[in-house]
């Protein structure tokens, strides 16, 4: 199809624009007047949220790199030089370093909603796996970004986590050689954990765009699981979830604030404040909070190689559950028996990243090896089977139904307006 | 030998554990007792003749074996030293420079010098140590787990160690250091440093004297971070009580 575009704005000067690049038509269309379920509630944020909390950080970043030095002598006392030297140097760094955490903390909301609501069924099945591409970009661009400092921490947990690669048969060292730049963790592996810190989050951008994408093709699931069948279960993108996302927002920065504010290094590890020194190995070498999980399934297997393998298919599991998850039904409202499971991952997670904070002896070695079994059997076993097995509750008729018809507080006469809006 | 150790590190910390560390085991530590700091909670402000005592003890005592290199003596302003006082100060210490025929010289430091270190690097330091390098302190109360409080309780936690212990060769005993042994020895005993303004030279009060000077010196931004947080916490709370109320006006004619 070539040709102008037919726009519909009535400015001239933007109708000439919109006419030859409608990106004023396409905002309006997927944005303003893109049809939402009338009854997302507030787990519906998050997307939104993971949204702002990329924007802040790839602006805080920007500056940040401005100001950094990418060298194992300087970058600590740069990073430091910009705590007390750049105007707001504190400000903009512990706004990235604390993002960074609510970042993860955002994205792991959005991912567990999406389990609850069985969002990544048919048809979302793409949509959910660009998230879990997402997912694996910010872990990636966040662990790079943790060794920027260039303290302990930085160092150790590089260490730890690119000799995971030495544990492939045969050229596993080869691999570790060639990520490190040298043969063991130094300026090369400096320089290239900053170049690439600085590019990842541009290709989080790119999937992140794929996955609106997909989300405009599809539409949203909402939390009743069902599909909206007119313009009676929907309302206009803008004002109703423009208004309702700003709330949210505001809420979230004011949990962003806080921890920037009075609680800076709260979530970090007081080691990063000493120098990397390659001599000398810190008593516990532990990951950021939010990679904890996922270091307690690495040490729960006595064996390094199955132990790196379980940990990356902790994650590649994810890409699957389209698919394991054999329930027609969505909505874990209308799933009994589901809804238990799902807790009980949520607990599982909680407490295997507790385990992933404390050092591999006793108890927590048991605790981490019950919860990678409990989490490899929810999406390999029990999802599958329950599908098959539980009987779920009636579906109702239609979200509008649901919404407005069940509680009976409305007259009838209060359903047509959101249908002339929209 | 760099391999080596890195190469341990990792089998350390994934090896998949059916062993216990003995020697993560062995790392007691006791957690130090919470004190009451001027600068503590979410309005606490740097206790200004604190800190400059405490800068006293750092330059009197500390300073002969630890740096302060983060800080340059300009900062000292900001505890309510005078531009005179900061330039007499910075005049005390020689730093490295060049002269105008390129010639390596020492010169007196100036205010926007950084502070001098005591060690010409960590080998030095080493050697003159015991083997054990200490720490530069520019940001140790934020290198340490509860940083004040631990701090603290290492400059008055000195003692005898309990029956059966036996210390290292130079070591000493002390009860909040993890295993105990310490390679500094007791760094302030009462009346080592003599104040001006007539506060009692206790161990505990220039302990915590100190201590505050090192917060601060760890967390200079620490005031103007906690003024800005309350001006964005309550900016934030109005917005989003608007938010909120537009938000159920909006709202209002769909249920």
């Amino acid at each position: 199809m070539v040709g102008l575009h037919n726009s519909d704005i009535k400015n001239p000067t933007l109708r000439w624009i919109d006419q030859r690049l409608p990106l004023i038509s396409l905002m309006q269309n997927e944005y303003a007047k893109f049809p939402a379920p009338r009854n997302f509630n507030y787990w519906w944020n998050f997307g939104a949220l993971a949204m702002v909390n990329l924007m802040i950080m790839i602006v805080t970043g920007i500056v940040l790199a401005m100001h950094y030095t990418p060298h194992t002598a300087f970058a600590f006392d740069s990073v430091e030089r910009i705590m007390r030297d750049v105007n707001y140097g504190w400000l903009i760094r512990y706004i990235h370093a604390n993002g960074a955490s609510m970042f993860f903390i955002v994205v792991y909301i959005h991912m567990f909603r999406g389990l609850y609501y069985g969002s990544y069924k048919a048809p979302r099945e793409l949509l959910w796996i660009l998230g879990v591409v997402i997912l694996l970009l910010m872990m990636a661009t966040a662990f790079m970004g943790y060794v920027l400092p260039w303290g302990q921490m930085s160092f150790w947990g590089a260490t730890v986590i690119t000799n995971l690669f030495s544990a492939i048969p045969i050229v596993g060292d080869a691999i570790v050689t060639w990520l490190w730049g040298g043969f063991s963790i130094d300026n090369p592996t400096l320089n290239r954990f900053f170049s690439l810190h600085y590019l990842l989050p541009f290709v989080i951008v790119g999937v992140v765009f794929l996955h609106v994408v997909a989300l405009h093709i599809t539409g949203s699931n909402n939390p009743l699981g069902i599909e909206p069948k007119g313009p009676q279960d929907t309302v206009p993108f803008h004002p109703y979830y423009t208004v309702k996302d700003t709330f949210g927002m505001c809420v979230y920065l004011m949990v962003f604030a806080f921890l920037v504010f009075f609680a800076p290094n709260y979530l970090g590890h007081p080691d990063n404040y000493i120098p990397a020194n390659p001599l000398v190995t810190p008593a516990h070498i532990v990951p950021e909070w939010y990679f904890l999980p996922f270091y307690a399934i690495l040490r729960a297997v006595p064996s390094k190689l199955g132990g790196v393998l379980l940990m990356f298919a902790s994650i590649f599991v994810l890409f699957l559950l389209p698919w394991l998850d054999t329930s027609k039904v969505r909505s874990a409202r209308f799933r009994p028996v589901y809804k238990w499971f799902f807790w009980l991952l949520v607990v599982w997670c909680v407490i295997l990243g507790y385990c992933g904070a404390k050092p591999p002896e006793g108890i927590y070695v048991v605790l981490s090896r019950l919860g990678t079994i409990y989490y490899f059997a929810h999406f390999l076993i029990i999802l599958p089977v329950l599908g098959k097995l539980e009987r779920p509750l009636p579906l109702p008729e239609s979200i509008a139904q649901a919404v407005l018809g069940g509680g009976g507080r409305m007259p009838a006469g209060a359903v047509a307006k959101p249908m002339e809006k929209a | 030998m760099r391999r080596l150790v890195i190469a341990a590190a990792a089998a350390l910390s994934l090896s998949a554990v059916a062993a216990p560390q003995p020697a993560l085991a062995a790392e007691a530590t006791v957690a130090p007792p919470a004190q009451n700091w001027s600068f503590g909670g979410l309005f606490g402000t740097f206790d200004r003749a604190s800190a400059q005592r405490g800068f006293q003890v750092y330059k009197e005592v500390c300073a002969a074996c630890h740096g302060l290199r983060h800080l340059s003596y300009r900062h000292l302003g900001v505890l309510g030293f005078s531009a005179a006082e900061i330039t007499a100060i910075a005049a005390e210490y020689k730093v490295p420079d060049f002269d105008d025929d390129g010639q390596p010289i020492e010169r007196d430091a100036r205010p926007s010098d950084r502070f001098r270190s005591p060690f010409a690097n960590e080998a030095a330091g080493r050697a003159a140590n015991n083997g054990a390098y200490p720490p530069d302190l520019s940001v140790i109360v934020k290198a340490r787990a509860d940083g004040a409080n631990y701090l603290y309780a290492l400059l008055t936690g000195y003692g005898n160690p309990p029956a059966g212990m036996q210390l290292g060769e130079g070591m000493h005993y002390n009860e909040y250091f993890p295993g105990h042994q310490i390679a500094m020895a007791r760094p302030l005993n009462d009346e080592q440093v003599t104040y001006a303004d007539g506060t009692a030279n206790t161990t505990s009060q220039m302990s915590r004297d100190l201590t505050t000077f090192l917060a601060w010196a760890a967390e200079p931004e620490m005031e103007d971070r906690k003024r800005m947080g309350v001006k964005v916490m309550l900016f934030l709370l109005i917005l989003t009580g608007l938010m909120y109320a537009s938000k159920r006006k909006l709202w209002s004619d769909l249920h």
